[in-house]
């Protein structure tokens, strides 16, 4: 029995590491992952380009305009001066937002009127118009604070203290990185097991293993642990990248993430197995790997929340095992959350994995026509 | 016949079998049809940025008037949902469970500090994990935190606290919903997905099945064979777009502010573009595995993560903006959110435009010399 | 019109080579003329050149060096006027699979300009030689390979082109389909005076062509008549019986050194002697009641002299004996009342036979005769529908997986791991069998010594030449030294001494008690039998040996039918009591 997974698993890694497009699929998306979604996926705001419409015109209104310009948050690009400036200026994209300081700003202002002060911000991409006013209200609330000091105003009865706990600066890359380790295991252990099956089908040598005395629970644990061992040794390699590279801190305990790795492992392989039985060419299982893939990783958490869909889409990320292991990866690197307080995560991927293995097995005896 | 009527009927012979073949092949299918609907939906449904319904645990240590009050503005917002603790301790311990986002922190000494001028402080923990919903939420706290002491300094003829009055206006989209944008940007990805992906595939198929072989050595001239390849996808690639705004429009409430003429044209312009990426793919790779692998890793991938879609290219490192102006998609992303929330802002959508033709003229006349009538 | 005394094809020191890792002489200085108005056949070896000069000829790939006209058009120049007046069928037919009969051929009308005018008439003429009528509304993936191979003539022919090329239009398809494309060639030369140029693996077929084009690793061997290669041959072929079983005779003949080649033919053995001056007598030195007889030479005797002087001869394989099973001298492969349906259709139906221990038999049939589906339930690779089959005594479907361990199986196409090397390939196979230590290492080292792979050691299987893919193949389903040994088309587009080299490997198993069960397209392999089965729609049209086959279809004034013709003649008598 051990004799034969041994074979198996041999010759298994040999098939894998030998041929090209097998390479390929192990080496080629975890760069591109890396690369793109280290880099590229951020929520992060700077250089926003904004205009500004200073109808006030007085030292103080210069002032605030140098908060802005100053910020590496905002990037100056150009004045306008009267209303009809403004819609060009957004329209065309040139910038993202018009500051309005309205004439009498600071007369208003040292008279304790109120002043306003108008923001136009493009909403054609409602994520970044949110944050970047965000940022706005901030550099106001600044500036203000400053302003009453100096004029030895009283302050407000109360002040707001804002923390963050877990990503003190709210950097996007704690929260994506780490993500990255879930989204390259779920892609390499899905593709790495969704061709197996199928390629040994399309080559004929499927048919010659199950004319050998292997067993079929043998072929399937031969099939599954060479993926097992690919994703612990790429999810490692992103793990010690992320440490290292990204810098991001690894608060927590290793043993946790890794007891979430291989849960997460193994229900990849359940289902690569699953898709590659009932495949009949390599293309098939490609496709069907594909199909699982985008709502796995748009489902799981990876870039946009799970509280803010629907309760009935909520209902269905139940099922998909990159939810559990991204709650937990980004546990155990900045919240240290122990096993503990992640056991609510690691069962229901031990289920899964346990589902998908039984019927990736059953497929496979049903499959042998 | 003479010559003409000879190209003609080879050029419909070509679309109706390519016709005739995209209708029986189950995976054709699957990416033309089955791939777009289930992304809108993810998308129309599934996805969103705007953080709803967050849940903000009050620490309330002495329960008075004050406090009260404080409590009662944030129930006005529609963002949030209140949990009331006593003691901080629980209410770290429900924030590290992920039972709450955040927690508004109100010391026994709160009213006392308010009321004698001492300067009250609030304090304010939000779980910085997710740093964008993080500091979307903190943006809703101090929006409900400004307008309770707003009232507050009006109610005892304090002076305003926020002498500066922001007025903040959100164009095309004043209810910032991330739908809105998400949808629109779908037109790209699923036009990328049938035009490169599935021609890819497609006239890999032929390489692979040996039919390449027999084509090639009948009368067919090679602009005939592209056509042929280019017209049925053209129209299944506009279906795509079709559908997809069909149901933005009605089915999603995303309103289409410029013409539809314009949008119409901007997605002839991009079919072009994608379907010449996915004709030299496949002429490159002639093996359906490759050419979709290499498809989605060149023409995919970047449609999602690098055109705009999603993340903002302004934001992303200066390499990678760079990267960002090589791909098509970016473009016409650019245009179709412009046309969609917008209008028809010519400023936006001409130079554009002319980016995707250079790009799509460019890359249809390397196909053309790419193909030829050998098999190598 | 072009001259009609100018060659169809005109080839002038065409050389071409393939680059990659390993560059590949596939045509080298070749010059040659295919004559208008005849069928010309390109006969080689694998890896001979022969599709490299049809797409050369195609306008598919352009010549590294030399001048390639056809029809009077430079095919480097302009390629298109002659595609127009030319057809091509490529290996797989190129069709459409997810077209029907009729789509295919409305889209090569469309591409070769046939008026629209000229259509009707033209398909029904087509249909009708082909026999496709009744089936223009089926998906062409869903016809039968002979059906497939008809409709690709019928879509290269829709434009009455004046040349046509034939690449390996023959492979894997049943010898009555081969009969039938032999009629419709023969009928458009002369109807039409279409120039034909077809390349065979077949070498029973370059008897039918009026010129014949011998190539070797991109060489001319020769071209002239198919009767001109073989009269010098007069003299050394023989037809030698004996009072030995037919593998003995023929292992006897193998081992003696004048024997060129020795081929067994029913109870006869054919024997080409090394050269004409061996005095029959010593051919059959030796042999218990010898009787020796001079017949007329074939293509193929002429085929084997020329090439088989170029290539040393198989050693003689000492394969060890295997362990013995069951003394029971009994069947050792049951099958009882066997059906198996696929929805409505059935593809077995109640096919009974038995086969006993030590013989070579044989699973013969047309495409879609229900042989393949048999022999898959045999291996437990299918489950039966209805009825029994035992193996060894037991269901292999059912068995346990140590039943498994006393068979050997080897697939119609290639399957053992193509970028694995022949080493690890051999050491999977082994374990996969549970041999290991001193056991698997001596296994092994035996195999890559009989099978002579030891030069491949480290070579990926996908890159080995085919006939030793195929001896790779055949060494890993023996590696365990099993009782039965399945063989499911194993010589398939394996070229004519390669085939021999494999049933020399075969019959040595069988006379060491190796039961063996076969299914083949070649005709003359099933000379190799002890006894077969000849199958139709599923049933099983006759149980027999093939001495007696052959005597029960003879002609009169023959003593015996070919096998072939005793298949036709079977096959055609099925479909007569089927219409009646």
């Amino acid at each position: 029995m051990l004799q034969h997974i041994f074979a198996l698993i041999v010759k298994e890694f040999l098939a894998l590491l030998k041929d090209k497009r097998s390479r390929f699929v192990i080496i080629g998306p975890p760069i591109v992952q890396l690369v793109v979604f280290g880099y590229a996926a951020t929520y992060d705001l700077n250089r926003v380009p904004f205009a500004i419409y200073d109808e006030d015109n007085t030292v103080l209104s210069q002032r605030l305009t140098e908060r802005f310009s100053g910020s590496t948050t905002f990037e100056l690009v150009g004045r306008i001066d009267h209303d009809a400036g403004i819609a060009p200026m957004i329209d065309g994209k040139r910038a993202l937002m018009v500051l309005h300081i309205g004439p009498r700003f600071s007369d208003r202002l040292a008279s304790g009127d109120s002043a306003p002060v108008q923001v136009i911000v493009d909403g054609r991409n409602s994520n970044t118009a949110l944050l970047a006013l965000n940022y706005v209200r901030d550099v106001l609330l600044a500036f203000t604070a400053d302003w009453a000091a100096e004029q030895q105003r009283p302050p407000p009865p109360a002040k707001l203290e804002m923390r963050a706990w877990f990503n003190g600066n709210l950097v996007s890359q704690w929260f994506i990185v780490p993500g990255i380790i879930g989204l390259l295991t779920l892609v390499v252990s899905l593709l790495v097991t969704a061709l197996s099956v199928a390629r040994e089908r399309e080559e004929g040598t499927f048919d010659q293993l199950l004319v050998t005395p292997l067993r079929p629970v043998e072929i399937l644990i031969g099939k599954s642990v060479p993926g097992l061992i690919i994703g612990l040794l790429e999810s490692t390699l992103i793990v010690l990248l992320t440490v290292y590279w990204f810098e991001v801190p690894l608060r927590g305990h290793i043993g946790a993430l890794y007891l979430g790795l291989f849960l997460f492992l193994l229900a990849n392989i359940g289902i690569g197995l699953m898709i590659s039985s009932m495949a009949v060419t390599q293309q098939q299982g490609l496709l069907g790997a594909f199909l699982f893939l985008v709502p796995a990783v748009i489902l799981s958490g990876f870039a946009t929340p799970i509280a803010n869909m629907p309760e009935l889409v909520q209902q269905l990320t139940l099922i998909n095992p990159m939810r559990y292991f991204l709650v937990i990866v980004r546990g155990v690197f900045l919240e240290d959350a122990g096993m503990d307080l992640l056991a609510d995560q690691y069962w229901p991927m031990a289920v899964i994995a346990l589902c998908s293995l039984a019927a990736a097995g059953w497929l496979f005896r049903r499959r042998m026509y | 016949m003479n010559a003409a009527q000879r190209s003609r009927r080879r050029l419909t012979g070509m679309v109706r079998k390519e016709s005739l073949q995209i209708l029986r092949d189950p995976s054709s299918i699957a990416i033309a049809f089955v791939l777009p609907i289930v992304m809108l939906l993810l998308f129309g449904y599934g996805v969103s940025l705007d953080a709803r319904d967050v849940r903000i645990g009050f620490v309330i240590e002495s329960p008075d008037g004050d406090s009260a009050e404080l409590r009662a503005a944030f129930d006005e917002s529609e963002y949030f949902e209140a949990l009331v603790f006593h003691a901080i301790q629980p209410a770290e311990q429900a924030l590290r469970h992920h039972d709450i986002d955040g927690i508004v922190w109100l010391r026994s000494d709160f009213s006392h500090r308010l009321h004698a001028g001492l300067g009250a402080t609030v304090g304010v923990i939000v779980n910085g994990v997710d740093a964008n919903q993080a500091r979307i939420t903190e943006g809703y706290i101090l929006g409900a935190w400004q307008t309770w002491l707003n009232h507050y300094a009006e109610r005892r003829g304090l002076p305003e606290p926020f002498p500066i009055a922001l007025e903040q206006r959100v164009w095309f989209n004043p209810a910032v919903r991330s739908r809105d944008f998400l949808v629109p940007g779908l037109v790209a990805v699923i036009m990328t997905l049938i035009g490169a992906l599935l021609t890819a595939l497609v006239v890999a198929r032929e390489w692979e099945r040996g039919t390449m072989e027999a084509l090639l050595v009948t009368p067919i001239h090679i602009r005939e064979l592209l056509l042929g390849k280019l017209i049925p996808y053209f129209v299944l690639g506009m279906g795509g777009m079709l559908l997809t705004v069909a149901m933005a429009r009605w089915q999603f409430d995303v309103p289409l502010r410029g013409s539809f003429a314009v949008l119409l044209a901007a997605s002839a312009l991009f079919m072009l573009v994608a379907l010449a990426m996915g004709l030299l793919i496949s002429i490159v790779a002639r093996n359906q595995f490759v050419a979709g692998q290499v498809a989605i890793i060149v023409t995919f991938l970047p449609a999602f993560i690098l055109s705009g879609f999603i993340f903002d290219i302004h934001s992303m490192p200066w390499a990678i903006q760079q990267i960002t102006w090589l791909i098509p998609a970016r473009y016409f992303v650019s245009i179709l959110q412009t046309v969609f929330l917008a209008g028809n802002v010519w400023s936006v959508i001409l130079p554009n435009a002319a980016a995707l033709a250079l790009m799509g003229a460019l890359l249809l006349a390397l196909v053309r010399r790419k193909a030829g009538k050998r098999l190598e | 019109m072009s001259d009609t005394s100018s060659p169809a094809i005109r080839v002038r020191g065409v050389t071409r080579r393939f680059g990659g890792a390993r560059p590949v002489q596939a045509l080298d200085a070749l010059t040659l003329d295919v004559q208008r108005g005849k069928v010309t056949g390109l006969i080689g070896p694998d890896g001979a050149g022969k599709t490299t000069l049809m797409r050369i000829a195609a306008g598919l790939l352009l010549p590294d060096s030399g001048e390639i006209r056809v029809l009077d058009t430079d095919m480097r120049e302009n390629p298109l006027a002659a595609q127009s007046r030319l057809g091509y069928m490529p290996q797989r037919f190129g069709l459409y699979e997810d077209l029907t009969v009729q789509e295919n051929l409305d889209l090569y009308a469309d591409l070769q300009g046939v008026e629209p005018a000229r259509r009707a008439g033209r398909y029904r003429e087509l249909m009708h030689m082909t026999g496709l009528a009744p089936f223009t509304a089926r998906l062409a993936g869903h016809l039968s390979g002979g059906m497939k191979q008809k409709l690709g003539l019928a879509c290269t022919l829709v434009s009455s082109p004046q040349l046509l090329l034939l690449d390996e239009p023959t492979v894997g398809v049943d010898p009555v389909s081969r009969r039938e494309l032999w009629a419709i060639v023969y009928r458009l030369v002369r109807e039409q005076h279409m120039s034909v140029l077809l390349s065979t693996a077949y070498l029973d077929e370059a008897e039918r062509c009026d010129d014949v084009i011998l190539l070797h690793e991109g060489r001319l061997l020769g071209q002239q008549a198919p009767g001109a290669f073989s009269a010098p041959m007069r003299g050394r072929v023989w037809q030698v019986s004996a009072d030995l079983g037919k593998r003995r005779l023929q292992q006897r003949l193998d081992l003696n050194p004048l024997v060129l080649d020795a081929l067994t033919e029913g109870r006869h053995a054919r024997v080409v002697s090394c050269d004409a001056r061996t005095p029959p007598e010593k051919l059959v030195e030796g042999l218990p009641g010898a009787r020796i007889q001079a017949v007329q030479p074939r293509f193929e005797d002429a085929f084997i002299a020329r090439l088989q002087q170029q290539r040393p001869t198989p050693p003689a394989a000492t394969f060890t004996a295997p362990r013995t099973g069951s003394k029971r001298d009994g069947a050792v492969i049951e099958v009882h009342e066997l059906s198996r349906r696929f929805g409505d259709f059935v593809a077995v139906n109640r096919v009974s036979f038995e086969v006993r221990r030590g013989e070579i038999f044989g699973l013969l049939g047309a495409n879609g005769a229900g042989k393949s589906t048999t022999f898959r339930m045999l291996c437990g690779l299918l489950p039966v529908s209805s009825g029994t089959v035992r193996v060894a005594g037991v269901d292999l479907r059912r068995a346990a997986a140590r039943a498994r361990g006393r068979i050997g199986y080897m697939a119609q196409r290639f399957s053992l791991y193509g970028n694995l090397s022949v080493r690890e390939n051999l050491n999977f196979f082994a374990s996969a069998y549970g041999l290991s230590g001193a056991i698997r290492r001596e296994r092994i080292a035996a195999a890559m010594d009989d099978f002579e792979l030891g030069p491949f050691e480290h070579s990926a299987a996908l890159t080995l030449p085919l006939g030793y893919k195929q001896r790779l193949a055949l060494a890993a389903a023996l590696m365990h030294r099993p009782d039965i040994l399945f063989l499911d088309e194993p010589t398939s587009g394996v070229d004519p001494l390669a085939r021999r080299e494999f049933w020399w490997h075969i019959n040595a198993l069988a006379e060491a008690g190796v039961t063996v069960l076969v299914t083949t397209h070649f005709m003359d392999e099933a000379n190799y039998c002890d006894r077969l089965v000849i199958m139709a729609d599923g049933e099983v049209l006759a149980e027999d040996s093939p001495e007696n086959l052959r005597a029960r279809f003879r002609q009169p004034g023959e003593e015996e039918a070919s096998m072939e013709d005793a298949f036709i003649a079977l096959i055609e008598q099925h479909q007569r009591e089927k219409a009646a």
